[in-house]
């Protein structure tokens, strides 16, 4: 486990979503407004690029098929029934920087 | 069973069967026709003439039909003779058939004043189906046309020869065109409505003389005046069909005269339609000669009972763009009280006479939208003592503009077939009509000129359990409202940013639904002058490109109307080197699609490329596809490429409620298929017809002729004003083939190329301002709308793994 920073909050425009690769996984980081989450940068349903989704509240949209996937827990919400979902990641704003927490075996390097 | 012959299978002879099979008859029914069609709806000749219909889509009753209602139907066949004593009547093939009944509905022909030399070549009468189709066949573009007669039918058929591409001249005989329906103001209106049209207009006038050898070649006037004419239609009247009625030994003056029954002087003939006179009237309109056909049907299948008593005489001018409507008393009398409306920029001037708080007579010119009102009053002779305020300006309807709701039952919704609202809501009811398609069928509402269309569809929505347009559906759940509600919120309350209209009238949050919907239609509103938010946007219209299946884009850069060069062509070929693009595709629009880039190499491909955005991501205006046209090709009428290219270049970079493909063809070869695009130009000799609405897609649609105009700059014109018009009425991802099907070409026409000048400019106006804001917008490439639009973060440090 690690705390990763990953970009100021500037970079990330209001209700979008954008893509970064670190430590060898395609994560997609979203701006709620003040509030930064991630999930990972792949629908379950095909793979769609779920950092160029639409936000819905709570939620992004997969530009390929609409499926829907939940931002707090990686929840696939629409279609209904999919067991589904995509991995999150926590994330913390400190130093004016946004900070990811990687799982597994990355370490930052120095 | 007893053998009824009806002799004329016209609109008044099939319309009186048509009643008498809801009596159940106990007849067997032979129907002789003249001509060799089906009963057709004569009222729309001027619309097949002025190409807004096919022959075929005017008929009213099908061959099945006939062999449904076990009818024998002899087309073809004129009745020369009645004998009222045998009962027997004579046809032209030398066939005799006996009657138990006859019916006689043998109509009226044109009248034709004595004019030396009607016989030439070139000089046609306008009444039937052949002469529509004769017509249609002679209205070349280039020629000289002449019309005889200033009435109604002229005044169509001068429009029609001149949509076609003739230059006409309509002559007419007094100092007022339709005297019988106009006072000399709404005559000085409507001249000034045909003149704008470009249909000159000579009052007063007397023709003496068809000049010319064997052809036409002109007419002379009395006075000795002339003008040119190689095409003349005499549309000067018509005189009752009542030779036969003379041959039976019956009653006849003008026409063979009946009573209030329908009845004719012997016991087993009856007569209907334009060849009856029932108390010193002829009636040429359809309404009440269908209104005769129903006390017919009553009479002759021995339910004698209902009476006809008379009609006042109503008309209605068939010409879009031109609103005419009359009906009762026309000129100002003693005791008559006249309330009067004129604007003269918009071509509008309204009257309606009053007589002790009763209406007896209204003419419209310019606007007759309200017509259906001022009929109920003039037939129920309602008290208008507590309206005078409102008498030419309704009440605001109590809900929504819903007026169909607050008409009586009684009221006649479709004046021409005589239906009231009440027969039509019981049709719904009893017969489980769902679509306009059934009600027409089973009521006959709507099948006449068409102009209660609008009504009918409110009370199948209003009624009909599963009315299979499902108008007031709401665009999601974020924003619970219609499209239509939600542009008029946006418009009146100011809101110019989707999210202040996700806060103030919705959710808050917002989805991939309502998103781009809304983004759309603060973009439209306020003409570009809004405040964009890409978030709303879904990813093409956030990086200009369209994304694939595996996350990649695709590019595909404007080539208006198909044109390139060779530079254009070297660089597209560089550029897909360079960027290894993984496939290099011509489209089905006449363009090069280059697939599999990486978002981060856009802006850089953009600029390698050096040319504007093709918009082949979005919802907006993607190309003209244009043949070679008059350029290179030999058959071409038209310079397709130039008038292809220029409206490309006048609508590029603008939003639309879903995407528009356009084409243009230089000769009706139609090689670049415009005929199925949302817009279409169709060039022929000495025209360009304007066509909307067409599609190739999971359906084919053939598009509907919008107008004909003579020269490319009224060409994109009339293209720009139905632009402008769907981006502003339809909802968001509704094609322009399922807009133009919604709302009915009619209508479409008559709130763009034939709406009155100041709505005209408006529309203009709102499309050079959205055009004067809108940019390619590939520029983005030097000034992204963020610093992240394209790029690929970087995270601040790295990680091992």
């Amino acid at each position: 486990m690690s705390w990763v920073r990953i970009t100021i909050p500037e970079n990330i425009p209001l209700r979008e979503g954008r893509a970064v690769r670190v430590g060898g996984e395609e994560i997609a980081v979203f701006n709620l407004g003040g509030r930064f989450l991630a999930v990972e940068n792949r629908c379950p349903h095909k793979g769609g690029p779920l950092a160029d989704g639409i936000v819905s509240g709570g939620t992004v949209v997969c530009p390929l098929h609409n499926w829907k996937i939940c931002l707090e827990n990686g929840a696939v919400t629409k279609p209904a029934g999919e067991s589904c979902g995509v991995a999150t990641y926590a994330t913390r704003l400190e130093d004016g920087v946004i900070w990811i927490e990687l799982r597994g075996e990355q370490e930052a390097a120095a | 069973m007893e053998e009824l012959i009806v002799v004329g299978n016209g609109m008044a002879g099939v319309a009186c069967v048509e009643q008498i099979l809801k009596h159940a008859p106990k007849f067997h029914i032979t129907i002789f026709g003249e001509e060799t069609h089906v009963n057709y709806n004569r009222i729309l000749l001027s619309s097949v003439l002025a190409g807004e219909k096919e022959a075929d889509e005017i008929a009213l009753n099908s061959l099945e039909w006939y062999q449904k209602h076990g009818i024998t139907l002899r087309l073809g066949v004129r009745i020369v003779d009645v004998d009222p004593v045998l009962k027997t009547v004579t046809g032209d093939d030398g066939s005799v058939t006996s009657f138990d009944k006859l019916l006689l509905a043998t109509g009226s022909t044109p009248f034709v004043p004595p004019i030396d030399g009607v016989e030439k070549e070139g000089v046609y009468t306008f009444r039937n189906l052949d002469d529509a189709r004769a017509l249609v066949e002679q209205a070349q573009p280039g020629r000289k046309a002449a019309v005889i007669g200033g009435g109604l039918l002229g005044l169509e058929a001068a429009r029609g020869l001149q949509v076609r591409g003739c230059d006409v001249t309509v002559v007419h005989l007094l100092d007022t065109l339709m005297n019988m329906q106009l006072d000399a103001t709404g005559g000085r209106y409507l001249e000034a409505k045909m003149q704008q049209l470009g249909v000159r207009v000579l009052l007063n006038r007397i023709t003496t003389r068809v000049l010319g050898e064997s052809r036409a070649e002109g007419l002379e006037f009395r006075g000795g005046e002339r003008i040119e004419a190689d095409l003349v239609v005499i549309a000067a009247g018509i005189r009752p069909n009542a030779h036969l009625g003379k041959k039976a030994g019956l009653k006849v003056n003008r026409g063979i005269v009946v009573n209030d029954y329908l009845e004719t002087s012997h016991p087993d003939i009856f007569a209907v339609g334009e060849c009856v006179e029932h108390r010193g009237v002829v009636y040429g309109l359809v309404a009440p000669l269908v209104e005769q056909g129903k006390v017919l049907a009553a009479t002759i299948t021995g339910n004698r009972g209902p009476q006809f008593q008379g009609a006042q005489p109503a008309a209605k001018l068939k010409i879009m763009g031109v609103d005419v409507f009359s009906a009762g008393q026309v000129m100002e009398s003693d005791g008559v009280e006249v309330v009067r409306y004129e604007d003269p920029a918009m071509g509008i001037y309204q009257k309606l006479l009053c007589r002790e708080n009763k209406l007896v007579g209204v003419v419209l010119v310019g606007d007759a939208g309200d017509s259906h009102r001022y009929v109920d009053w003039l037939r129920s002779g309602a008290d208008l003592a507590g309206k005078r305020r409102h008498l030419l300006f309704p009440e605001p309807a109590a809900d929504g503009g819903l007026d169909a709701a607050q008409m009586p039952d009684s009221d006649t919704v479709c004046g021409c077939m005589g239906v009231t609202k009440g027969a039509i809501i019981s049709a719904i009811h009893e017969k489980g009509l769902n679509t306009l398609a059934q009600l027409k069928e089973c009521t006959r509402a709507s099948t006449g000129c068409g102009s209660c269309t609008n009504l009918c569809q409110q009370l199948l929505r209003a009624v009909a359990p599963d009315f299979e347009e499902d108008k007031k559906k709401v665009l999601c759940g974020c924003v619970p409202f219609t499209q239509e509600n939600l542009r008029e919120m946006v418009r009146t309350q100011r809101l110019r940013s989707v999210q202040e209209i996700l806060e103030i009238y919705g959710n808050g949050a917002g989805c991939e639904i309502c998103k781009p919907a809304l983004s759309y239609m603060v973009d439209m509103v306020w003409c570009g002058d809004h405040e964009e938010d890409r978030s709303a946007r879904f990813i093409n219209d956030r990086v200009h490109a369209n994304i694939q299946r595996d996350g990649t884009f695709s590019v595909v850069p404007r080539m208006r109307g198909g044109v390139t060069t060779p530079a254009e062509l070297r660089r597209i070929a560089d550029v897909a080197e360079k960027y290894h693009v993984r496939m290099v595709k011509v489209t089905g629009s006449q363009r090069i699609d280059l697939l599999g880039v990486k978002k981060s190499d856009l802006p850089k491909i953009w600029a390698d490329l050096g040319m504007p955005s093709g918009q082949a991501y979005t919802k907006g205006v993607r190309m003209v596809k244009t043949c070679v046209g008059t350029e290179f090709c030999r058959f071409g009428t038209q310079d397709s490429i130039h008038a292809g290219v220029e409206l490309e270049r006048r609508l590029e970079n603008l939003y639309t409620p879903h995407k528009v493909k356009m084409g243009a063809v230089g000769c009706p070869r139609n090689c670049a298929e415009a005929t199925v695009k949302d817009i279409g130009l169709v060039g022929q000799e000495g025209s360009w017809q304007v066509v909307v609405g067409g599609a190739a897609g999971k359906h084919v649609r053939k598009a509907d002729l919008l107008i004909t105009v003579e020269t490319t700059p009224e060409a994109l014109e009339a293209a720009e004003l139905f632009f402008q018009y769907y981006r502003e009425h339809a909802n968001y991802l509704e094609r322009t083939y399922d807009f133009v099907e919604r709302l009915g070409i009619e209508k479409v026409r008559k709130e763009t190329v034939y709406a009155p000048e100041p709505v005209k400019q408006a529309l203009r106006e709102r499309l050079s301002k959205a055009k004067a804001l809108s940019r390619d917008a590939w520029l983005e490439r030097e000034e992204p709308v963020h610093p992240t639009q394209f790029v690929q973060i970087q995270p601040l440090e790295e990680v091992l793994v």
